[in-house]
């Protein structure tokens, strides 16, 4: 009813609104940009100027406390021959690979779960969400100490069930200690797709599922056909961001490896850490972190389209 | 009958279960080892998953041994500042891309929104260099002025969808009625945004609580240290840990981002999907 009112109100006032508005019209433009320049100067000098500069210091033999001169593409030149630098790129690229392929399987399939009536739904759904929001350096020391090659919970438990006869290596050995570290990354990243998941399905309307069970469909071509197709959006734009975080991961791994045993765990992020912030190469630890950036155009451009859809 | 519930058992309860043990399980370790003597801790005889002396020494070492006090401290300052900073410059920036609809509001928006993003590991070497020329190397005022490049972003996105769903209409009266754009904007929008403003205050909360690559590259006195970087690089000497403290610390240090969570579930969640399908 109020709304009614209000509408009327409109129609009825419309032509002394639009000559009120052409002169708005420069107010308009004038506030919007006086609105918008606080944020736009916090995000221009610490977010656009580091963004470009950080593509200058790959160009730049940069270190701590010394301006650097321009070197050309010595810095990628001298990489691409660092056999350290190779397999730092296998790492990210496997670690980011599998984690999101299994946080997204995962995911989905505790959204699927959580998507029915219980008892108890918002109290899980709660809970579920805790390795998501606590801070990740603290759950990874957690992980460290599950880890611990002595005194790990599940080496004891393996050996009491008789299931193994020897403690188990997790981080001292390069491929358990890439595996520890997938399993973590997956801990932490599954409750964001299942809660961004979750909110998708609930908005699919039963009538469909119901329509096919007449026709006849079971459980697999209901997903194939209707679910899968209608969240399909959404875990383009989920899996993208999660995407990003894991190629640009630096916590997790920095906490419980450190890129160790003999850089087997390095990614991108702790790499370039190492050689800029205790090695101090600004210029060379910067043109490492360059090496993300096509990745992260990729995932700007596929996320964009499927933004664009959307609207 | 019989069977359904076996069927349902299967399909439902039993996945679920394990569900939760898997992204619970992290957390009682930390709970367990936290109340555990160093004896128990280091004595593989004992059953690990069950406590059999349990006690607050480790709580009296992190209390007493250490600052952990002060960098809970730090951390709240600079969780505080930022975000309240944040929070005000994205609610203007939001209400102008949204509402005023000015010339460049549409590519102003986008622009910010891909702001979010950039990884800290992209920025954080540029940024060194920046905050080393400013001199605030190794201050807690160089993560006040840092967090907001990626809280502003998420913010004023997360703004922004609220906006869009509150009707206009109430807008145009009070300024129909004479009302001016900066009276309208704090009469009516913030008092109808208020829920929003409050979702993503708490996110911006919890994402700078979080933090953890710039305090690590920024600062190094032990004293101006925050929680997260506390614990890792001054509880870890050499080749000694100390289990019992470090789990301790990282219980506690969770507990303010746990707190502020459980009282504000529903804002988390919705703020999280809002943000996701805007």
């Amino acid at each position: 009813m109020r709304e009614l009112k209000s509408v009327e109100i409109t129609t009825e006032k419309r032509g002394w609104l639009r000559e009120g508005f052409s002169n708005l019209m420069e107010n308009r433009t004038f506030l919007g940009f006086l609105l918008v320049a606080p944020a736009e100067a916090i995000l221009l000098i610490f977010l656009a100027y580091p963004f470009i500069l950080g593509l200058w210091l790959g160009f730049t033999d940069t270190l701590v406390g010394r301006k650097g001169e321009f070197i050309g593409f010595e810095n990628y030149v001298s990489l691409l021959k660092d056999s350290i630098f190779w397999l730092t790129t296998y790492n990210t690229f496997l670690y980011t690979i599998v984690a999101v392929i299994f946080k997204a399987i995962l995911g989905f399939a505790l959204a699927i779960i959580l998507n029915r009536d219980f008892k108890a739904k918002g109290f899980v759904r709660a809970i579920i969400l805790l390795p998501w929001i606590i801070p990740t350096a603290l759950s990874a020391i957690a992980f460290w100490w599950i880890y611990d090659s002595t005194f790990s919970a599940i080496s004891w438990s393996l050996i009491k069930l008789g299931l193994m006869n020897h403690r188990i290596d997790f981080l001292g050995d390069p491929t358990n200690a890439r595996i520890s570290l997938i399993v973590a990354n997956v801990w932490r990243g599954i409750p964001f797709f299942t809660i961004g998941l979750l909110a998708g399905l609930q908005t699919i309307n039963p009538t469909l599922y119901e329509a096919a069970e007449i026709d006849g469909a079971g459980p697999w071509k209901k997903f194939r056909r209707i679910t899968l197709p209608l969240v399909l959006p959404l875990l383009a734009v989920i899996t993208t961001f999660s995407t990003i975080w894991t190629f640009g991961d630096f916590q997790l791994v920095w906490v419980i490896t450190k890129g160790g045993p003999a850089n087997a765990t390095h990614l991108y992020g702790t790499l370039s850490f190492q050689r800029a912030i205790p090695g101090g190469h600004f210029g060379e630890g910067a043109a490492i972190s360059n090496f993300i950036l096509p990745i992260l155009v990729l995932c700007v451009l596929i996320s964009f389209k499927f933004l664009r859809r959307e609207d | 009958m019989y069977e359904s519930f076996w069927r349902k058992f299967i399909k439902f309860y039993l996945p679920l279960v394990i569900f939760v043990i898997f992204l619970l399980f992290p957390f009682y370790w930390m709970f367990n080892t936290s109340l555990k003597p160093m004896k128990e801790l280091y004595n593989l005889k004992l059953n690990p998953f069950y406590i059999h002396q349990p006690t607050l020494e480790n709580v009296k070492t992190l209390l007493f041994d250490t600052i952990f006090v002060r960098w809970m401290y730090n951390t709240f300052f600079v969780a505080i500042l930022s975000t309240v900073i944040s929070l005000g410059t994205s609610l203007l920036a939001a209400y102008a891309i949204q509402r005023l609809k000015f010339k460049t509001s549409g590519p102003t928006g986008l622009a910010i929104f891909f702001g979010y993003l950039i990884p800290p590991t992209i920025l954080f070497i540029p940024l060194a260099t920046i905050i080393f020329k400013l001199k605030l190397w190794d201050s807690l005022w160089s993560l006040v002025l840092v967090y907001p490049t990626f809280l502003i972003p998420f913010c004023t996105w997360l703004l922004m969808g609220y906006f869009k769903s509150i009707p206009k209409e109430m807008e145009e009266c009070a300024m129909i009625d004479g009302a001016s754009r900066l009276k309208v904007f704090w009469r009516i929008v913030i008092p109808l945004c208020l829920p929003g403003i409050f979702s993503a205050g708490i996110f911006a909360f919890t994402l700078s609580w979080n933090e953890f690559l710039y305090a690590l590259a920024f600062i190094s006195t032990t004293e101006s240290k925050t929680v997260p970087i506390g614990l890792v690089t001054e509880l870890v000497r050499g080749d000694v840990y100390h289990w019992g403290p470090l789990m301790t610390g990282a219980l506690l240090a969770s507990v303010p981002v746990a707190l502020v969570y459980s009282f504000f579930v529903e804002h988390y969640v919705a703020g999280l999907t809002g943000a996701l399908k805007e």
